[in-house]
């Protein structure tokens, strides 16, 4: 069965040719210039498609946590420049442009003017190992693909602790201590998290943990044991912990520090702190779909399925239709963790620092131990369906699971809790955006609210 | 083009190196092991050796370089601190360079030539073989490593420990 297992992860392997290299690549080139033009290739791609995709989208997260922030706090938010306010993150970038760019007396120059790029630049070189499609992808064969993530992102610490040091100024140094202790300490807990997915999964590459969890709802692999439930709840927090997201916001905690690490910038190396954070925001949302939540594929397997087919066949057009439907599921589920997050944020109140590394060494290390003894515990005795789905076996059909009976029951029973959990959740946010008020006043509350009546002229 | 990379990244390496060892602010020179550091990771990729590369990224940049930082920001008197290196220290320097150098240089022309690696492995199964040779023939290097990190963790919280004074006797 091992093998077999082996032999068909290998196939999901080499199944994983680039689309983009086969479409664009001319075919008659000379040997000597193939890695040339395949670099150009690459930095057209960063140029045209990653950055202008980056900058855009912590454009609209800005936009967007200004909105639901206000929606949480019973207020309106921007809705003034352009349609629902949509405009207003450009019109915000374009006064942060024309501020002056200040650099405090006493700071280093140096590292004050360095320390925002070292802060962005590892989070967008991260963004370019997240898997959109299955073949939209930068690089398919990065097969570390998750530690390579991890790392280029720790590289991100430094430039805050370099933002804090450099500006010569109480807060910010406070906030880069605190940054320093939170980041070297939850690294720990998320990186461990990520071994219980990674074990499960038996690969380090996102590309290939995309195509095993095709098969439907149910294999996805926060459904395959009780451990990796546990886990993707132990990464959110983590991954919360170690974005600076707030409850954890503890760098930039503007009620004692002023602004934390970031308080001496202006312009615009204070915007490129915050699309760090908010790129940032979105690449722990997206390895945590591309691990847990079935990457790219929808709760029915039709793209896996059709995925596997089309390449058979070698028909490029079905493959692109199915790799765009595969963005646009990969981004559903990434904006709607991103919306979790803020959501998180504007909720819940904001820890002391001893409080913060209390849960991080005391509880949440302890508890990812044993998530992990029992994520390998649960490989060793509960024997799981081997293969790649669609690939080996069809996943909807009870034959294929006979042996593996108990762990197709907790895969389509904690499948359902979720599912119903979402539903829930949805349904309820939903009905209160509809209703303009909380469900349970709806309910209970027998008069209707009136709106405030417009003041007469 | 991978002969052009390997001068580009050897060249960051050189510049940063250099950097580390003639500026006068720690700091900065922390921000220049950080250049070579990435430069190294950069070679390590070129060798097609990703997972090193990212170890190197998460253990001295993520680990070591932060750990640094942190405590020259704890320990440095103020904040625009210089080293001022003395004579002593520069001779000092001068000879342990003056032997190493030599030393290294013969040990690397008496390599064998450097070679291909003679069998690339498929993408997925290099993770899977560094981890079957690490729990397999190489099992007690890898377990003693661990044990002398956990033994330097434990010789560390004594030494944190042992300097502390009892609680009450501060607090009263």
């Amino acid at each position: 069965v091992a093998a077999t297992y082996k032999q068909s992860r290998v196939e999901a392997q080499s199944a994983t040719t680039s689309l983009v290299s086969r479409l664009l690549l001319p075919v008659g080139v000379p040997p000597w210039m193939e890695p040339w033009l395949s670099l150009a290739l690459s930095l057209g791609a960063v140029l045209a498609v990653y950055i202008p995709m980056a900058g855009l989208m912590a454009l609209m997260f800005i936009w967007a946590e200004r909105k639901v922030s206000g929606h949480i706090q019973s207020r309106i938010g921007p809705n003034r420049v352009g349609w629902f306010g949509l405009l207003q993150s450009i019109a915000d970038g374009i006064k942060l442009i024309a501020k002056e760019d200040l650099c405090p007396g006493g700071a280093d120059r140096l590292l004050f003017r360095v320390a925002p790029y070292v802060a962005f630049v590892p989070v967008f070189v991260s963004f370019l190992a997240i898997p959109f499609g299955p073949d939209l992808v930068f690089e398919p064969a990065l097969y570390t693909g998750v530690v390579w993530i991890l790392a280029v992102l720790s590289v991100e610490v430094v430039g805050v602790i370099l933002a804090g040091w450099a500006s010569n100024s109480k807060w910010s140094i406070y906030g880069a201590m605190r940054e320093a202790c939170q980041m070297v300490s939850y690294e720990v807990p998320l990186g461990l998290s990520i071994v219980v997915g990674v074990m499960t999964a038996g690969t380090l590459n996102l590309v290939v943990m995309g195509h095993m969890q095709g098969g439907g709802i149910h294999t996805w692999l926060v459904f395959a044991s009780p451990a990796t439930a546990a886990a993707l709840l132990m990464y959110f927090v983590a991954s919360l912990a170690s974005n600076k997201r707030a409850p954890f916001d503890l760098p930039e905690s503007e009620s004692e520090l002023v602004a934390g690490y970031h308080t001496e910038y202006s312009g615009l190396r204070f915007s490129l702190f915050y699309f760090a954070e908010y790129i940032g925001m979105f690449i722990v949302a997206a390895v945590q779909v591309a691990i847990f939540l079935g990457a790219w594929n929808d709760p029915f397997g039709l793209i896996g399925y059709y995925h596997q087919r089309f390449t058979a066949e070698g028909n490029d057009l079905g493959l692109l239709v199915v790799n765009l439907a595969a963005g646009g599921v990969f981004f559903t589920k990434a904006l709607l963790l991103v919306f979790v997050q803020m959501w998180v944020r504007w909720t819940l109140p904001r820890p002391r620092i001893d409080q913060v590394l209390h849960m991080c060494f005391k509880v949440m290390l302890p508890a990812a131990m044993v998530v992990l003894v029992v994520g390998a515990g649960w490989m060793l005795f509960v024997e799981p369906r081997p293969g790649v789905p669609w690939v080996d076996y069809l996943p909807w059909q009870w034959e294929a699971w006979a042996g593996h009976r108990l762990d197709l029951g907790w895969r389509v029973i904690s499948a359902a809790a979720a599912v119903m959990a979402l539903a829930a959740v949805c349904g309820y946010v939903l009905v209160s955006f509809l209703a303009a008020r909380s469900v349970r006043q709806r309910l209970f509350v027998a008069e209707p609210i009136r709106m405030v009546p417009p003041m007469a002229p | 083009l991978a002969g052009l990379l390997f001068i580009f990244f050897a060249a960051v390496i050189t510049l940063s190196v250099l950097g580390v060892v003639l500026s006068k602010q720690i700091v900065r020179t922390c921000v220049y092991l950080l250049a070579a550091l990435l430069g190294v990771a950069g070679l390590y990729l070129l060798l097609d050796a990703e997972f090193l590369a990212a170890v190197q990224l998460i253990i001295y940049v993520g680990g070591t370089l932060i750990l640094i930082v942190f405590g020259v920001m704890l320990t440095s008197p103020n904040p625009a601190y210089r080293m001022q290196p003395k004579a002593a220290d520069w001779w000092l320097v001068a000879g342990v360079a003056g032997v190493m150098l030599p030393a290294m240089v013969a040990a690397v022309l008496s390599l064998p030539a450097a070679q291909q690696p003679a069998q690339q492995t498929p993408d997925g199964q290099a993770m899977r073989t560094l981890g079957e040779l690490f729990v397999g023939p190489y099992a007690l290097p890898f377990e003693l490593a661990a044990v002398i990190l956990l033994v330097v963790m434990i010789g560390a919280a004594y030494l944190a420990r042992a300097t502390r004074k009892k609680p009450e006797a501060v607090s009263r």
